[in-house]
């Protein structure tokens, strides 16, 4: 598949019929191109996270069409008939908590995804430490997620939103629980990634120290977005 | 792929093996269960076994000498040797009572046997451990290891004080008792004496009984005295076959000619293990099936509780495209290991704990082998509520 991103037109999602129905997303378009980084901010209950689920092929949107790279995925109903396998393969995620398996070290929970879609197990491993190496925590590839740091541990769950190497990542606020050092050392992580993977990250955040860095934010408020440019600031 | 169940197994090995360990002992119970009734029926064949016999002649109509009483008259084998097929027939007497002396009481099966030899005259003792042979008429005896006595012993039995000659191994009844055995005669006064106030009423009562004690008919009384205080009757006659006759058909003549009813091998195996300890293996199987039902709750709650604990893990493991499968077998292997964990603890807690119980407990590989793929069976149910809960479990729920 070639890269381009993630492009989706006119998704709503509506939750109930009828007098009871809540319209979570209104007519929501969005591009993110390869490589980039575009932040997702709203306040609570805005239809962040019905968004995220969308984008990550959870919950099914009522109406739209939603295009990753070359693919359709959704027009006005999934296109793909295995959702498994297109978020294995073709979704990274990243979450608010790291939520690393609690029995795999840090290897294996990078090396999992690959081996789930049929990578050997010493190829998907030895991509497991290419990662690690690149997010700077090779030392720690051997421990269990309860000896990591905070920021160790956001790190491992980068690489493994990163490890099938798919076009989009959905970074569920991924620098909460950190500090600002850190918080600002995982941003700087997820740009680098998506110049060097090519890879389209959507971030969802309230972190107010991080939404200066975006180059492009999508501001959503009752279900509707709002595209910004954003002030880009280095780090 | 690596194993998923495998690794979290060794993450909590410790809730893992405290919790197999628990099973484990419920399991131990459940074959030591399994083993008390392999063991009752195992002392049931080894009575028929030790008796040498290939017929058991009784009274006629009834279930003895083992599950009824059976009185015979005690010169009917002699009539028995005459009959074609029949190689050797001696009497026998079957009598379940406390023995013991002061250091030594324990309730015991004596067994009355014809004079005669080992190997050839059935009911004696096939083999011993220690001593030797019953050789007198009279006051010596044969007993069983279980029962506590060396050679050279003395116990009562009734009013007779008897010496232990000799020491057998694995001679007990079908309720485990370890056997006794001693001279016939002895046996028989053993099985009807009265104390001697009770001897004196019943002569009383015949002296006082004008049917009896007839003005001119001299000696009457007498007789009728001595024939009460003598006992001619024993339980059942063994009978040993010459080669070449079929149980059925000896059987079958000493039924028509005799009026007597004979039980073959198979027949009082049958009557041994079908009627006898009916009951109690009834009982074990309701204990057996309880156990179960115990196990596989405790292995379905452990399991439920493991996977509650996972429940935000396996939400991520489906966001990130693991199949069904893939988490219905991590939850399935962790419950088999826990039952493997728990077979392993039971079948040697079984092993060591076995000897120690008053009654034979067998513990057979075939039970093991049905045991162990029981506990198998009991796992892979008792996890299908933790795995339909994992499957119900929406990926989105990984996601804010």
């Amino acid at each position: 598949m070639s890269r381009k991103g993630i492009h989706i037109e006119g998704i709503s999602k509506t939750y109930g019929e009828g007098n009871t129905a809540v319209h979570a997303l209104k007519d929501v378009s969005m591009l993110v191109a390869p490589g980039e980084v575009v932040g997702l901010i709203g306040p609570s209950g805005s239809g962040k996270s019905t968004l995220l689920k969308c984008l990550g092929a959870v919950i099914e949107p009522t109406a739209g069409r939603m295009t990753l790279g070359d693919e359709v995925i959704y027009d006005d109903g999934w296109q793909v008939r295995d959702l498994r396998a297109l978020r294995r393969d073709k979704i990274g995620f990243v979450f608010q908590a790291p939520y690393l398996i609690p029995f795999l070290d840090a290897t294996d929970n990078i090396a999992l995804l690959p081996m789930l879609a049929g990578v050997p197990n010493a190829a998907a491993r030895a991509r497991a430490l290419e990662l690690l190496t690149a997010l700077d925590v090779q030392h720690r590839a051997e421990a269990m997620p309860s000896q990591l740091s905070g920021g160790e541990q956001q790190r491992v769950s980068i690489a493994r939103g990163l490890v099938n190497r798919p076009p989009v990542i959905l970074a569920d606020e991924p620098t909460a629980p950190l500090d600002s050092e850190r918080a600002m050392a995982v941003v700087r992580i997820l740009n680098d990634m998506a110049r060097k993977l090519e890879t389209a990250i959507i971030v969802v955040t309230h972190d107010e120290k991080i939404i200066p860095t975006f180059k492009r934010i999508y501001h959503i408020r009752d279900g509707v977005t709002h595209e910004e440019v954003g002030e880009g600031r280095s780090f | 792929m690596i194993s998923l169940a495998g690794r979290d197994i060794l993450h909590t090995w410790g809730k893992f093996v405290f919790t197999g360990i628990g099973l484990g002992l419920l399991i131990g119970v459940t074959l030591v269960m399994a083993g008390v009734y392999r063991g009752m029926v195992d002392d049931g064949k080894a009575l028929l076994d030790n008796s040498g016999a290939d017929l058991w002649v009784v009274q006629q109509d009834t279930l003895g000498p083992y599950a009824e009483p059976s009185s015979v008259n005690d010169d009917v084998y002699r009539t028995l040797l005459a009959m074609p097929g029949v190689a050797q027939a001696a009497n026998v007497t079957y009598l379940t009572m406390q023995v013991g002396s002061a250091e030594n009481e324990v309730r015991a099966m004596v067994v009355g046997i014809a004079p005669g030899s080992p190997g050839t005259t059935p009911g004696w003792p096939p083999y011993l451990v220690a001593g030797r042979q019953i050789t007198r008429g009279h006051y010596e005896a044969v007993v069983d290891i279980a029962a506590g006595f060396k050679v050279g012993d003395r116990f009562a039995i009734r009013r007779n004080y008897y010496t232990v000659v000799g020491m057998t191994r694995r001679m007990v009844s079908s309720s485990g008792d370890p056997m006794v055995f001693i001279p016939l005669k002895d046996a028989q006064e053993a099985q009807f004496l009265r104390d001697n106030d009770a001897i004196w009423q019943s002569r009383r009562r015949s002296a006082a009984n004008p049917a009896f004690n007839r003005p001119g008919v001299p000696g009457l009384l007498d007789a009728v005295i001595t024939s009460q205080s003598s006992n001619t009757f024993v339980n059942a006659v063994l009978v040993t076959l010459e080669p070449g006759h079929a149980p059925e058909e000896v059987a079958a003549a000493i039924r028509r000619w005799k009026r007597l009813t004979v039980y073959t091998r198979s027949q009082m195996e049958g009557i041994l293990v079908g009627k006898l300890i009916a009951t109690s293996s009834r009982q074990i199987a309701m204990f057996l099936v309880i156990l179960a039902v115990v196990s596989a709750a405790i292995v379905a709650f452990i399991i439920y509780s493991l996977t509650m604990d996972k429940i935000r893990e396996i939400a991520v493991l489906k966001l990130i495209g693991t199949r069904n499968c893939t988490i219905a077998a991590m939850i399935m292997q962790q419950s088999l290991a826990l039952g493997v964990i728990g077979f392993v603890v039971g079948k040697i807690s079984a092993t060591f704990s076995a000897p120690v119980f008053p009654k034979y407990v067998l513990l057979t590989p075939m039970d093991s082998v049905a045991g162990f793929f029981a506990v198998l069976a009991i796992c892979i149910l008792a996890s299908l509520v933790a795995i339909r809960m994992a499957l119900m479990v929406d990926p989105a729920e990984a996601i804010g």
